[in-house]
């Protein structure tokens, strides 16, 4: 339905012009969700061509170490759980419970991440190093920095979801499905990263 | 759940601009982005062309006397970039794609207005960059292609700025594809369904599919290669241990997809100009939404067509030659269709459909051309040599070009309310066919007996054919200015268009031209057949 | 109606008439000079052919709908309401599909009769190359025993060619080679990409660093050819090329002798 207050037709302003229609935000996110993952589906590529064309010389192989990986990726799986208490508080009109539930989110995301740089200064190789060391370096550099963007908005909607005029609420969902969205994408990526990168 | 479009505080009318300032604005009207898309690409059509005339300068004589020869290379790598990436890509699909697909879905704007905006102002920084770029310490030399290791070596600040560049133009290209596939699947007013939609949004759904699958491998390649000139990592530096084939793949796995989404949307405006000036149907509407699927899907798996002399085993180009050559399957069709929409109309002969004409007569050409290049054994030959250089531009510049200039006849009444001079626009037409064919026919002929790529000198054998070429070329740049003074003798002084000059039946024909903001007076018409032409009893419905 | 169908045949005829004799009688192509270019000029006439007759065809097709059915002054209405004709579109789909299938089948016979099929990575042919991996490039012999013993090791670098001859342990600027032989080549760049162009022989292949490819070619006429590097190197591209000169077998073995250092 249209309503248009205008006086003449070509004074009419983008403001005074208002329309119902579906929210359509959350379909536009996969959409740019399914783009960020062919950057990732590039690096992959990349990396598995170098694995099978590209062997390193003899003695340059280096074991990853896995009980770091396993930690974050447990860690990750638990915070995509937790988020997805906070969206059920949230339904229930439980502000102060979804604010706790991302706020542990998000404290994961940040363990994540710490675990993460302990072990970059902990590997034996550098970015320069070699080609499987670089392609490491850039595949879970790129899906970290991913994590930093996703814990940040995380912090953001955990203020948004206060009581006193914060913005998100029951009737405005959609910043915490659009983050729960991103971080459930983010989750997955790990997941497959973690599986090419370091279980093959 | 339902949402209220402008949830923000409601701007003063004061601070919004009006008139011409409205176009340097961060507006949020789909119109205006799609003019200030245009505008701001035929600027860097002109900055190309320029390029390009110093390049034809150069190409006069057999030794390189016009220009240093790094700067060549400069110029020859800017002229491809901004072409493809600030000339073609925007306008055929953010100019007419903004203006247009919001009418053809029934809608008063597209999906998400914000985005659009944004996606719009990131072109002339990302632009601004690249030129400024030569007077940094040089611009990007390796060609628009930069294959590394030559990417790598040459000097960096150029190659660096080029790489932020593309990366900006990459993500501009992404944004719009979501808006676009948003609004299409998504905005359409109650009662249409897709198989009643206007043939350009559905080529302008393949082509956003294919940005959005193809773009962000782009911008992951070029992270890489930007991350071996700064940090010196080994991805494509085989000194290193990487692999220059492997940088290749990954490039052009997204620019065989690129020139699909300059000449896709092409195909689109061409089927929607066509039908209203020969009064007949659109011919075969099913076949031609297929076809442009199969385009979108083809157009994925053939990327490496365009390395068949790097190293790629044999069962690879075989594969690739396949596939690559099954593509003029559903292009053919196509053209095919268009012919039979021409066939037993009424049609008339103005500025549009001349040059929708010389496109279906120019791309027939290039698509043939495509078809041999596609043979493995036919393209060893002839890869990487003037051939290469004459057949893409036969479908880049006789094919989109072509095409944005019949647009830009076609719907100038309806932007601005005023018509076009006819005497100006068919000058426009002839100068700009013979120039181009002029110019690069004999391309074919230089690349087939020995003249290779980007060079400022070759055998002296042939200097007579690239002056030919180059006489071409200045009837090429010759040409842009009857289109010029058209354009403003017409803005001030034409003659008023009315609303619906051609009497054509899409939506946006079906309100006043210029169009209110917000689009109609009233609701959005139902347009159930928008290609009901020649058929007496949809006439009465549709008036 | 029938009438007006039987001017198709002629039209048609005229166009194929037309597009055969230019096919063989306009020559677009540099001279012959190897066993591979009269295979590939057999190519390229054809599609030379089946272009020509299809370009032809639509640019009739339009120029004539242009002016057959164009609208003259005063004139209103629309043309015919036709939206489609299912049986002329599968003629369409089907007969272009065909032609590409056997254009493509065909040029695999080419490919394979220019050597290209011939795989070049099988380490167990490549006895004494085992350590290094070679690259795909065109094979004209079945048998790679000349592949074992490349003739000439070509380096490519910014911005000149350079002919290393391992037999006779002296490095050309020129590359030198007997006539009606097979010969083969190694190549490798020492910096960017670069590419082996020689346009007499109708063949090419990128000198990719880190990737040593081999060519074979037999060349079939006496006579100096360009070599054109044909891949973006820098500035200096448009200026790097060699030449190869293909002598009889005795004039070889005599620039052969005046240059080699040992003897072998």
């Amino acid at each position: 339905m249209t309503s248009i207050n205008s006086s003449t037709k070509t004074e009419t302003t983008r403001d005074e012009i208002v329309e119902d229609h579906e929210d359509f935000r959350i379909f536009g996110l996969i959409t740019f969700l399914i783009a960020d993952g062919m950057t990732f589906a590039g690096f992959f590529a990349a990396y598995l061509t170098y694995k099978a064309v590209n062997p390193l010389p003899d003695g340059s192989i280096y074991e990853l170490e896995l009980p770091i990986p396993t930690l974050n990726t447990i860690l990750l799986l638990i915070s995509s759980a937790t988020f997805h208490k906070a969206g059920k508080a949230l339904l229930k009109r439980k502000n102060s419970n979804c604010q706790r539930w991302l706020l542990l989110t998000a404290f994961l995301g940040v363990i994540f991440l710490v675990c993460q740089l302990f072990e970059y200064f902990h590997l034996p190789f550098g970015l320069t190093d070699n080609l499987f060391a670089s392609t490491f370096y850039a595949l879970t550099g790129f899906h970290g920095l991913h994590v930093t963007l996703g814990t940040l908005m995380i912090f953001i909607i955990a203020w948004q979801t206060r009581i006193n005029g914060g913005r998100v609420s029951y009737e405005n969902m959609f910043p915490l499905e659009a983050v729960e969205l991103y971080w459930h994408f983010v989750d997955g990526i790990w997941v497959i990263l973690f599986v090419i990168l370091y279980l093959l | 759940m339902t949402i209220l479009l402008d949830n923000k505080p409601k701007l003063k009318e004061s601070l919004q601009p009006k008139g011409i300032l409205r176009y340097f604005s961060f507006s949020l009207d789909h119109k205006v982005i799609g003019i200030q898309y245009l505008v701001c690409g035929f600027l860097f059509y002109l900055v190309g062309g320029t390029l390009a005339s110093a390049i034809r300068i150069e190409l006069t004589s057999p030794i390189s006397d016009f220009m240093p020869r790094d700067v060549y290379n400069q110029v020859l790598t800017l002229h491809g970039t901004i072409m493809i990436f600030l000339w073609i890509v925007p306008v055929v699909n953010g100019a007419f794609g903004n203006y247009l697909i919001p009418f053809y879905v029934g809608a008063r704007d597209m999906a998400f207005p914000r985005l659009n905006a944004v996606a719009f102002w990131l072109i002339p920084p990302s632009g601004l960059m690249l030129i400024v770029s030569y007077f940094v310490d040089g611009a990007a030399q390796a060609g628009w292609t930069a294959y590394p290791p030559l990417s790598i070596t040459t000097p960096q600040s150029g190659q660096i700025i080029w790489i932020i560049s593309v990366l900006l133009l990459g993500g501009s290209s992404i944004f719009g594809g979501i808006n676009f596939i948003a609004t299409i699947l998504k905005l359409r007013r109650p009662g249409l369904n897709l198989m009643q939609l206007p043939m350009y949004c559905w080529a302008m759904l393949g082509t956003s599919l294919l940005v959005v699958l193809s773009t962000p491998v782009l911008a992951g390649t070029l992270i890489l290669l930007s991350f071996d000139i700064i940090a010196h990592t080994g991805f494509f530096n085989p000194v290193l241990g990487g692999n220059v084939v492997v940088y290749q793949h990954l490039f052009w796995f997204y620019s065989h997809p690129a020139v699909y989404i300059m000449v896709l949307p092409a195909f689109g405006l061409v089927s929607e100009i066509l039908p209203i000036h020969c009064r007949k149907p659109l011919f075969g509407y099913t076949t031609m939404v297929f076809s442009i699927m199969g385009i979108v899907v083809l157009g994925l798996v053939v990327w490496a067509h365009h390395m068949f002399t790097s190293g790629t085993p044999p069962w690879m180009r075989l594969f690739f030659t396949i596939a690559t050559a099954f593509i003029a399957v559903p292009t053919g069709i196509k053209f095919f269709n268009w012919v039979a929409t021409m066939w037993g109309g009424k049609i008339s002969i103005n500025s549009a459909m001349l040059f929708s004409c010389g496109f279906i007569i120019n791309f027939v050409f290039g698509g043939i051309t495509g078809v041999a290049l596609a043979q493995v054994p036919f393209d060893i030959h002839v890869h990487d040599t003037y051939f290469v250089v004459a057949h893409f531009h036969y479908i880049v510049y006789g094919g989109s070009v072509f095409v944005i200039f019949s647009s830009v006849y076609h719907w100038f009444p309806k932007v601005t309310g005023k018509l076009l001079s006819e005497k100006l626009g068919i000058l426009h037409f002839v100068l700009t066919f013979i120039g181009f064919n002029l110019c690069f026919a004999p391309q074919h002929w230089l690349g087939l007996n020995g003249m290779p790529r980007r060079v400022a000198e070759y055998d002296p054998q042939f200097q007579f054919v690239n002056q030919i070429s180059s006489a071409g070329a200045l009837l090429m740049a010759i040409s842009t200015i009857p289109f010029l003074v058209n354009i403003f003798i017409s803005i001030k002084n034409g003659k008023k268009s009315g609303d619906n000059p051609w009497n054509a039946l899409t939506p946006e024909w079906l309100t006043s031209s210029p169009p209110p903001v917000e689009n109609w007076e009233g609701e959005p018409p139902l347009v159930k057949e928008p290609y009901g032409y020649g058929n007496p009893i949809l006439k009465e419905n549709n008036n | 109606m029938l009438n007006k169908s039987y001017y198709l045949i002629p039209i048609i005829s005229a166009i194929i008439s037309i597009s055969f004799w230019i096919g063989f009688n306009i020559n677009l192509l540099p001279e012959e000079a190897s066993i591979n270019a009269p295979i590939y000029d057999e190519l390229f006439r054809i599609l030379f052919i089946i272009g020509l007759i299809l370009f032809l065809g639509m640019t009739i097709l339009v120029i004539y709908s242009l002016f057959k059915f164009r609208k003259k002054t005063g004139e209103i209405g629309d043309g015919i309401a036709l939206e489609g004709d299912l049986k002329l579109e599968i003629i369409w789909t089907i007969i272009p599909s065909i032609i590409v299938l056997i254009v493509g089948l065909y040029s695999y016979n080419i490919y394979d009769r220019m050597g290209g099929m011939n795989e070049l990575n099988n380490h167990h042919q490549i006895k004494n190359l085992k350590s290094e991996k070679i690259w795909a490039g065109i094979n004209q012999v079945s048998n790679t025993n000349g592949t074992n013993n490349p003739l000439v090791e070509v380096s490519a670098m910014q911005f000149a060619f350079l002919f290393n001859y391992p037999k006779g342990d002296f490095i050309s600027g020129e590359l030198h080679v007997p006539v009606d032989k097979t010969i083969s080549i190694k190549m490798e760049s020492k910096d960017v990409i670069h590419a082996f162009w020689i346009p007499e022989f109708r063949i090419k292949q990128d000198i990719i660093p880190g990737q040593p490819t081999i060519l074979n070619f037999t060349p079939t006429k006496v006579g100096k050819y360009p070599i054109i590097c044909a891949e973006l190197c820098g500035p200096y591209h448009g200026g790097m090329r060699a030449s190869i000169v293909v002598e009889d077998p005795s004039d070889y073995e005599e620039w052969f002798n005046e240059n080699k250092k040992t003897e072998v």
